[in-house]
């Protein structure tokens, strides 16, 4: 049952860095006990966190949890942060962002939640071309590359899988490289600067990653 | 100043505190967030050399000897500008004021330049205090904060009505630098607390004010490039960039410079140790030995030259601040002219 628990938050994302929460190491324990109740502690890299992401990283662990067969009550609190009070009583109440925050905060996170889907597709398409480009891939071909045509990796599995979480094009037949905003296929003249682009987005994210992976370590170990 | 291998550079720290975050200074009832934020600060510090980790001690309060050793004495830092930081919902008198950091500038003439700070929100008292500020201390900067609360508002916008009262005001005080904070965030709760779209705005509408995004938009990184590369007035300060991944994360620290050199260009970087987060000394040394690496994953990434090293160490900052550089730091007449603003019609011309 722990297990199920454990694969069940490995799809929770830090939207913000696009990785699992539980690589990232912001599941600090998770126990269930034999009649079903499951109990996940998080804990993030600073104290200041932004609370937006925190909060959806709580509510979509508790999502998962109460999904699972067999998860008859669910509970999942973030600890040291300085929301942890409204983020963990506004989960589980079922209230939103809108109304943990009372006063606070004026719209739900839905559209932050796309904002940042479509920084991962970009970022994703980077990780999917360099290697292409590497290879020799010219700009002409890349442009007329398909989903369905390029060479399967799990870049690609991923790079698909967040075009479907946002509604854009995602089947085989769909051009690999689209604009994130409107699913629109890119022309050969605006590949050079999409790619850029999608390689500075991933840079970004790398970064910002290792940052907070340097911070939860320090933060959470002897120093 | 900072001599190696016959070269020598003239260094400006651009962006640097002298903090107060001591319990004698937390509000009462706001103590978990004064503590909460002092010790974020210093988690940041832990991504620095080991050897120069302090104790939470002094990295609550460190005194102005330590500052002036570890900045000038240790750090090569030849001219350093103050950046005030005030949340007084949290510090009785301040984190990092105007008058903390002036008091201490004053007593060490040439060394400092101590800029200040406005927040749109605080209407005629507001202006009438960056007034007072500009004339007393001399600021020739300020340091902003738009995604600060204030008084039930959670942040503005640099483009909105409000802000370019102030900026008018602040230009015609003869202020030119304006040091935007975006990077991680105090309390954001909306969706776009960290977006850059309005110094983009801004910095259209000001072209004689110089626009420097302090920690590059971390971790907005790619908004921000993407605007910087079509203002030719915006400016990439590399507070916590150096800091924060130069040590710690050397390959993410080699792609984020070769980004920002492509699309920001090394005309517009400058340096800021983000003191007493991290000390410059390393930062100073480290960037001066520091080359793009010749791993093929960096092929197309520009490779630094001396010239580039002093540029974004301090020529830029030199410039955009009028600060008297004696000749011997000076670059030779082919090396283009640090902080030039023609640079940014990279992307526009592709």
């Amino acid at each position: 049952m722990r297990e199920d628990v454990l694969t069940a938050l490995s799809a929770v994302r830090d939207p913000e860095l696009d990785e699992p929460i539980t690589t990232l190491g912001f599941v600090a324990s998770c126990t269930v006990s034999a009649d079903g109740q499951a109990r996940v502690r998080l804990r993030l890299p600073t104290y200041f966190c932004a609370p937006n992401f925190a909060f959806l990283m709580v509510a979509d662990a508790y999502d998962a949890l109460v999904a699972i067969p067999g998860v008859r009550t669910a509970e999942v609190v973030l600890e040291d942060h300085f929301a942890s009070d409204a983020i963990n009583a506004g989960v589980a109440a079922q209230a939103g962002f809108v109304a943990s925050f009372d006063g606070e905060a004026v719209a739900e996170l839905g559209d932050l939640r796309a904002q940042f889907l479509r920084k991962a597709v970009l970022a994703g398409t980077d990780l999917v071309c360099r290697p292409l480009i590497a290879a020799g891939v010219t700009p002409a071909e890349l442009v007329a590359l398909t989903l369905g045509a390029a060479p399967q990796s799990a870049e690609l599995d991923r790079l698909r899988q967040r075009r479907a979480d946002l509604g854009l094009p995602a089947g085989d037949d769909a051009p690999l490289l689209i604009d994130p905003e409107t699913g629109a296929p890119v022309a050969l003249g605006a590949i050079p600067l999409h790619l850029r682009r999608a390689r500075v987005t991933q840079a970004g994210i790398d970064a910002n990653t290792s940052m907070c992976s340097g911070m939860l370590r320090y933060r959470y170990s002897a120093g | 100043m900072y001599e190696k291998n016959g070269e020598k550079y003239f260094i400006v720290d651009s962006h640097m505190h002298y903090w107060n975050a001591a319990p004698d200074n937390w509000v009462p009832g706001a103590e978990q967030y004064a503590k909460g934020w002092i010790e974020c600060f210093h988690a940041y510090q832990s991504l620095g050399p080991k050897e120069t980790h302090w104790p939470i001690e002094k990295f609550q309060k460190y005194s102005e000897d330590d500052l002036m050793k570890d900045v000038f004495e240790d750090g090569h830092v030849d001219v350093a500008v103050f950046q005030p930081t005030y949340l007084k919902e949290w510090y009785k008198e301040g984190f990092n004021t105007t008058e903390r950091n002036a008091a201490l500038g004053e007593k060490h003439p040439g060394m400092f330049i101590a800029n200040t700070r406005f927040d749109p929100r605080d209407g005629d008292l507001g202006l009438e205090e960056l007034r007072r500020n500009v004339e007393h201390y001399g600021s020739r900067g300020v340091k902003l904060y738009t995604a600060e609360w204030n008084n039930g508002s959670r942040g503005y916008q640099l483009s909105d009505p409000g802000a370019y009262r102030f900026l008018e005001k602040a230009q015609e005080l003869g202020i030119k630098n304006i040091h935007v904070h975006k990077g991680p965030t105090i309390w954001p709760l909306d969706k776009d607390a960290f977006q850059v779209a309005d110094v983009d705005h801004a910095a259209t509408d000001f072209p004689e004010l110089n626009f420097i995004i302090e920690h590059v938009g971390l971790p907005r990184i790619d908004d921000f490039c993407y605007m910087a590369t079509q203002e030719p007035n915006v400016y990439a300060g590399l507070s916590v960039v150096i800091g924060g991944l130069m040590h710690s994360r050397p390959k993410f620290f080699a792609r984020v410079m070769g980004e920002l050199l492509f699309w920001v260009g090394e005309d517009k970087m400058t340096f800021g140790s983000d003191y007493g987060i991290w000390e410059p000394k390393w930062q100073v040394e480290g960037f001066v030995d520091w080359q793009m690496p010749d791993d093929e994953q960096f092929a197309d990434y520009q490779k630094l030259t001396t010239a580039t090293k002093k540029k974004i160490l301090g020529l830029n900052a030199a410039r955009l601040y009028d600060i008297k550089v004696p000749d011997e730091y000076q670059l030779p007449a082919e090396a283009g002219t640090p902080a030039a603003k023609d640079d940014a019609q990279l992307v526009a011309g592709q």
